[in-house]
């Protein structure tokens, strides 16, 4: 019998006569798999609000200091951050063919997606890295003996503030989604993941997409401001 | 029974080329001055490209009618923070 | 119907600590969440034992200054975040959502226990900021002065407050998914009893409100280590924006603690008068009502703040508006009670209590929705009292009246009716007698957040010092025959209110999974014409 890590397919779910993998409280798998979803939409809400208490600080500072913002946003270094947001949208694209594979029962497609899908977010987090590495360098860090251009140094000084705080929040929310796609390539490995039970690719898929959404919106906020400007 | 397959694999590299061309858009026109509309165009892109991720990566399109209304509370609520708030700080010169 | 428990039901099925802290039922992570809510209750209630001694004299002579900035604010902190945030939702409602939807378990029971767990590590976390030195800042935690120039624990407060939000916020989701796709056939949401349409109310607004009051500490914690200057107006900040983000939570917060509130005095009314609660439709829409319109009125609390006139006035008239789902409640509770056979068991006690209190505390806030008058009494006692006699006067004694209500169900005892009628009694007394003066203090212009205060104001501040005594007394009182029922009080059967609910038939206490088999439900909530039990007797 071939070994069970050498497939390239999903195993058959167990039969359904003698066992169905759905917890107790729910009445079928299906019933599971829609509920589970909707759990995670739920979720995703609580995190819209979480960067939206942020969102709401970038705009009333924006509003207050637009050119202190255009001269911070200035030094942003614009090919990290748009190579970022292609590598993120490129991620949400193999998410998706990940998903798709798991309802088609194609476990070699799973892994391999699932794979590239985890490379990219570490790239994600090794141009931040470079990023952060670079601003520290040049005294944007706020609080550590920042340096900015006057008049505009206090008001760029709360530009940084928002940046670090806002890009730090999505690249922690980052680190948890390639934990979460760490684990979900060992459960698909390891047969958890069958043609019956795929909901947990979908559901890790939600999580990944919409850390992909809040840094689609972040891009042109933090780098793109003032742009045209010399 | 599931809707996975509703949405195809043609259609998930359409929307990624989509997408890829809107980030193309929206940082070459940062570089042009089109004064307060840069930042409506940058957002407005945002919002589309976000949309694109929501309806077909994410299978809004193909989901029950409570994940529409779970989604459309959360830009609700967000636009209540945002606009409320506003409230406050753009007329507080008025008096 | 007998009085004896089932053999197997949901607390001798597994003995032993691991079976209970490693427990997914729901009913066994309620009873969890009662023995924490208790103990922070009682914490936050020895600061109140402090504050009160030190306010029976006009001089600030108990403690010092500082000090008693750390008790109020601890105070607030374990109250608050701790206590009445948790309390019935995550007692009550963990305990009965499932049954009362007829389902056997909540939709994410593991997630439920962890919830347990981030709650009690958020509170620990407190905890020991309160012992190695404790927070200054009010429970308002209001910059510059939280961030820039206090010297306290504001960092390890922060982060536990902002800890235990996450379980506020995984418990609001397991409710609204459970409520929305676990209900048993026929149970449409128009046959939903009045509390569940109260808990998912309050689970909307633990869903949308707290990830804001996370990331406004997490920006506070981050601010006073790095000094990155969101708040801080030498940096060009602003601390109004703080208090934007923090009312925006704490605001609908109030409603979070007192909509569960509400939905058990729905329960207890239509089972103490055996009669569907007028107005059905209304009431439950209310509820919705009340969750919604709560997250557009927070400005009301930054009036005086610096805040502009217009932004002013357009909160001050959408806080008349969230009154009207509140008033509607009421009305239709003493439209139920009209022509009702209105009962005077404990719990009925307990909800007149809440009905008479809560419409005073709810008025008193009208007053204040009016910017001109909140000019006046704002930071004084006047709203002191508003918020207690709503917290207190309201949510306390909702709780109190739900845990007799359903202690029958939950424990399989009946506690003693007189101890419990004489307590209710003690304790209503004692509220009045603690906050009522304080309106009259905070009308004649006393401050709050002060200890030292001008001698003609003391004969007052006795009187509210003895009225909380007596209410801390009440308190302890159903502690000590609550818990001795557990042992020696006579087993109940399943149903000794008569009363007309899923939750009613099914034993006492229940088994683990909750029915016997899935019930359908045919019938209209609070459906008493059709009933067929008569009360039992049941008066220990």
């Amino acid at each position: 019998m071939r070994s069970p890590h050498r497939r390239d397919t999903l195993p058959d779910p167990p039969s359904a006569a003698t066992y169905e993998h759905f917890a107790h409280q729910f009445e079928s798998v299906d019933h599971q798999k829609e509920v589970s979803l909707l759990g995670m939409w739920v979720f995703l809400t609580t995190e819209v609000l979480f960067f939206g208490g942020m969102f709401l600080a970038y705009s009333i500072y924006r509003h207050a200091y637009p050119s202190a913002f255009a001269a911070a946003s200035h030094e942003m270094i614009v090919w990290a951050g748009t190579l970022n947001t292609v590598v993120l949208i490129t991620s949400s694209l193999t998410m998706a063919l990940a998903v798709h594979a798991a309802a088609a029962g194609q476990r070699r497609a799973l892994l391999v997606c699932l794979t590239i899908t985890i490379v990219l977010g570490c790239v994600f987090l090794g141009v931040k890295a470079y990023e952060y590495r670079t601003e520290y360098l040049e005294h944007h860090l706020p609080g550590y003996a920042f340096e900015f251009e006057a008049p505009y140094a206090p008001q760029a000084q709360i530009f940084f503030s928002l940046y670090f705080m806002m890009t730090g929040l999505h690249a922690v929310h980052m680190i948890i989604g390639i934990g979460i796609m760490a684990v979900m390539f060992w459960l698909s490995w390891r047969g958890t993941i069958t043609l019956e039970y795929s909901s947990p690719i979908e559901i890790s898929g939600l999580y990944w997409h919409f850390v992909d959404i809040v840094w689609i919106v972040l891009f042109p906020l933090l780098y793109l401001v003032g742009r045209h400007v010399h | 029974m599931s809707t996975e397959h509703a949405i195809s694999k043609r259609t998930y590299y359409t929307v990624f080329f989509v997408l890829l061309v809107c980030t193309y858009l929206t940082w070459q026109i940062a570089y042009f001055d089109l004064g307060p509309l840069n930042t409506v165009v940058a957002l407005a892109i945002a919002i589309f490209k976000a949309t694109l991720v929501v309806l077909f990566f994410m299978h809004a399109r193909t989901s029950p009618r409570l994940t529409w209304v779970v989604i459309m509370a959360s830009l609700f609520w967000l636009g209540i923070l945002l606009v409320l708030t506003a409230s406050d700080y753009l007329t507080r010169n008025w008096i | 119907m007998t009085s004896h428990p089932p053999a197997r039901h949901y607390i001798n099925n597994g003995y032993g600590i691991k079976s209970w802290l490693l427990t997914r039922d729901h009913k066994r992570i309620a009873l969890l969440y009662l023995t924490g809510v208790t103990f922070f209750f009682f914490i936050g209630g020895a600061f109140a034992v402090l504050i009160r001694l030190e306010l029976a004299t006009p001089a600030g002579d108990l403690v010092t200054d500082e000090t008693y900035n750390k008790l109020f604010t601890m105070h607030g902190v374990m109250m608050v975040f701790f206590f009445l945030i948790p309390a019935i939702p995550a007692v009550l409602g963990n305990f009965l959502i499932p049954i009362m939807i007829g389902a056997r378990d909540l939709a994410f029971p593991k997630l439920n226990l962890a919830s347990w767990y981030i709650y009690m590590l958020g509170g620990l976390f407190t905890l020991y900021a309160l012992v190695s030195g404790g927070v200054d800042t009010g429970w308002t935690f209001y910059t510059p002065f939280s961030t820039v120039s206090s010297t306290t624990n504001v960092i390890p407060t922060a982060l536990g407050i902002f800890i235990t939000g996450f379980s506020s916020i995984l418990t609001g989701l397991n409710f609204i998914v459970t409520i929305h796709r676990m209900r048993a056939p026929g149970l449409t949401w128009s046959r939903l009893p009045l509390f569940l349409w109260s808990m998912y109310g309050t689970s909307l607004i633990n869903v949308l409100g707290t990830p804001v009051l996370a990331v406004t500490l997490l920006l506070v914690a981050v601010e006073r280590v790095f000094h990155f200057g969101f708040f801080d107006p030498a940096l060009g900040g602003d601390p109004v924006l703080f208090q934007h983000l923090f009312w925006f939570y704490s605001h609908p917060a109030v409603y979070v603690m007192v909509l569960p509130a509400m939905g058990v005095v729905s329960e207890l009314v239509a089972a103490g008068c055996r009669k569907p609660v007028f107005g059905y439709p209304f009431v439950a829409i209310a509820s919705l009502s009340i969750a919604i319109l709560g997250f557009l009125v927070w400005g009301h609390h930054m009036f005086v703040a610096g805040q502009s006139v217009y932004a002013g006035l357009i909160f001050s008239i959408l806080s008349y508006l969230v009154a009207i789902p509140s008033a509607i409640k009421v009305f239709n509770w003493t439209a139920t009670m009209y022509r009702g056979a209105v009962s005077w068991e404990t719990p009925m006690l307990y909800a007149y209590g809440f009905i008479g209190l809560f419409t005073i505390g709810g008025l008193t806030g009208l007053f204040l929705a009016a910017v001109g008058l909140d000019v006046h009494v704002t930071d004084t006692y006047f709203i002191i009292a508003h918020f207690h006699y709503i917290m207190v006067g309201g949510t306390i004694m909702a709780y109190l009246g739900g845990l007799h209500f359903w202690w029958p169900k939950i424990s399989g005892r009946l506690y003693n009716e007189w101890l419990a009628r004489l307590s209710a009694g003690i304790i209503f007394a004692g509220f009045n007698l603690t906050f009522f003066p304080q309106f009259v203090l905070g009308y004649l212009g006393m401050p709050r957040r002060y200890h030292a205060y001008p001698p003609e104001f003391q004969v007052l501040n006795v009187l509210s010092s003895a009225g909380a005594s007596i209410l801390g007394f009440g308190y302890l009182i159903p502690m000590a025959y609550l818990m001795w029922s557990l042992r020696y009080g006579q087993t109940a059967s399943a149903n000794p209110w008569g009363a007309v609910g899923l939750e009613w038939s099914t034993t006492s206490p229940p088994p683990t999974e909750n029915f016997a088999e899935t019930p359908t439900v045919t019938w209209k909530p609070y459906d008493y014409e059709h009933a067929i039990s008569a009360p039992e007797g049941h008066v220990a």
